[in-house]
């Protein structure tokens, strides 16, 4: 197969505070076994000897299991694909003399740190707020010593999957950060481990949710559809009924109000 | 009560009273479209309905308040979700395509204040009787308030008819999303009857475009007359 000469539109922003702007690049021969952030590199590459300034963007594992990858690629964060990071996006998806529009994550709650990179911090606040358990288990148990029957289980490692890339955020078009915090919530909720603080927990990491300034859920499920990991939008509706219980039923209400421990 | 202030202002508490108001109203908006589909079992049956409505005295007057604060909680709910939720994105996409959500869904607030605008007009009009005020005091042989002839004359006003199938579609289109979204906002969420959760919004409007077009149109192609 031949190589692809593509047109690149990237946003391009010298710091948080800059104004930033679109600004349009060519890149050739980039071959369709590339991924995309290696055709990114090549375009690094040549802005480097030109003595430019390479583009910033996030990667880590470049293996789709980290979630540091971001990039919205013609309006979509992750690029065409279902299923599928940024780093596991080929350049077979595209053809030769596309143009190709490539955008940082926006939300008011992940400020833009650089060019593509956006600070996600926001998501670490929530997941610091309760996504955990507190008491001290020593350490790792015997396996089965704690029985959990298997569709319980299986549902946990569904949500437990959410690498937190922020792409649900990313594709709302309320900037609601649901999914994500939904994940988090109900990959505890579904173990018994999770049971003691589950009610204090959902309200605590929702009050941090709504703290960091996301928008608010309208059920739109952009979410669902650009989550690389699948995470399913139902765990949105567990987290809804979970934190009205919160709020109706808990009887702990000032251990609730306080927060997870 | 600083607990339920706290609630409506979190993100999921606020969408669970649009959940919760937004249900109550499409109910009335049922209760009120089957009502209206009197009118093709004539003047007679119609004004009966309209005379035992206005019969009710206290009891109407607390349907008609509850019936307010549902509305008035839900659009100001409504409009302070809609401007929290442009702020959250202050740069906007140069390219953003969506592949799930409808275009009904994303124009709720749009087809939400043509709506309530519309109600307005609306409660003007066969309400107060300020619109056609000519036809507003009619009695029938009965000595009822003639509320049949006051429907007919009304929609024979091109102008009126038209303007209320407009309003009607766009009511539609906004309970396409709402009347089965409410069903995810408060957690009911079943693989039994995901079916219900997922088309309930679109079958629901449907119905409602049908039932609430049927009248006014029944009088444009004169299957009801005076
Ligand atoms: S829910 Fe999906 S899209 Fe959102 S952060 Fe987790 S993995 Fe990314
Ligand atoms: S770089 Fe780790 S998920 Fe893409």
């Amino acid at each position: 197969m031949s190589d692809m000469n593509l047109t690149l539109h990237i946003w391009r922003q010298a710091k948080g505070t800059a104004a930033g702007a679109m600004k349009t690049y060519q890149v050739k021969g980039i071959s369709e076994h590339a991924s995309f952030l290696e055709m990114l590199d090549v375009l690094n590459e040549q802005l480097q000897e030109k003595g430019e300034e390479p583009v910033a963007f996030d990667s880590d594992c470049r293996e789709g299991i980290c979630g540091m990858c971001s990039l919205v690629i013609n309006g979509r964060p992750h690029g065409p694909d279902a299923g599928t990071t940024t780093c596991q996006l080929h350049m077979r998806r595209f053809k030769n003399g596309d143009e190709i529009y490539i955008e940082p994550f926006r939300a008011g709650a992940f400020p833009v740190v650089r060019d593509l990179c956006v600070d996600r911090k926001a998501f670490d606040d929530i997941v610091a707020a309760g996504g955990y358990v507190t008491a001290n288990v020593g350490s790792a148990p015997d396996a089965n010593a704690v029985p959990i029957p298997k569709e319980q289980a299986d549902r946990a490692f569904d949500a437990a999957a959410c690498i937190g890339c922020g792409a649900c955020v990313a594709a709302c078009p309320n900037s609601s950060a649901m999914l994500f915090t939904a994940a988090k919530v109900a990959h505890l909720a579904h173990l018994p481990q999770g049971q003691p603080e589950r009610l204090r927990r959902v309200k605590a990491m929702v009050t941090a949710m709504d703290a960091a300034g996301f928008g608010n859920c309208s059920n739109h499920y952009e979410c669902e559809a650009a989550c690389p990991k699948g995470i399913s939008k139902d765990y949105i509706a567990l987290m809804n009924r979970d934190y009205a219980k919160s709020v109706f039923v808990a009887k702990d209400a000032k251990a609730v109000s306080d927060g997870a421990g | 009560m600083s607990w339920f202030v706290s609630y409506v202002r979190s993100s999921v508490g606020a969408k669970q009273l649009m959940a919760v108001t937004g249900l109550g109203l499409v109910l009335f908006a049922i209760v009120h479209m089957i009502g209206h589909l009197g009118m093709f079992s004539g003047r007679d049956h119609y004004n009966a309905y309209a005379h035992f409505l206005q019969g009710l005295g206290g009891l109407k007057w607390i349907a008609r308040g509850g019936l307010l604060t549902i509305f008035v909680v839900h659009m100001i709910t409504g409009i302070s979700l809609a401007r929290a939720n442009a702020a959250a994105r202050p740069q906007k996409y140069v390219v953003q395509r969506y592949t799930r959500t409808t275009f009904y869904a994303r124009t709720m607030a749009l087809t939400g204040l043509v709506v309530l605008a519309f109600i307005v007009y609306h409660l003007m009009h066969f309400t107060l009787g300020w619109i056609q005020p000519d036809y507003f005091h009619h009695l029938d042989d009965k000595g009822r308030y003639d509320a049949y002839s006051m429907f007919v004359l009304g929609f024979k006003n091109t102008g009126i008819l038209i303007s209320y199938l407009v309003a009607v579609t766009l009511l539609c289109l906004h309970l396409a999303h709402g009347a089965g979204s409410w069903l995810q906002s408060l957690g009911l969420n079943h693989p039994k009857y995901a079916v219900l959760t997922k088309n309930a919004g679109p079958a629901l409007a449907l119905i409602l475009i049908a039932g609430y077009l049927a009248p006014p149109l029944g009088v444009a192609f004169n299957l009801i007359k005076l």
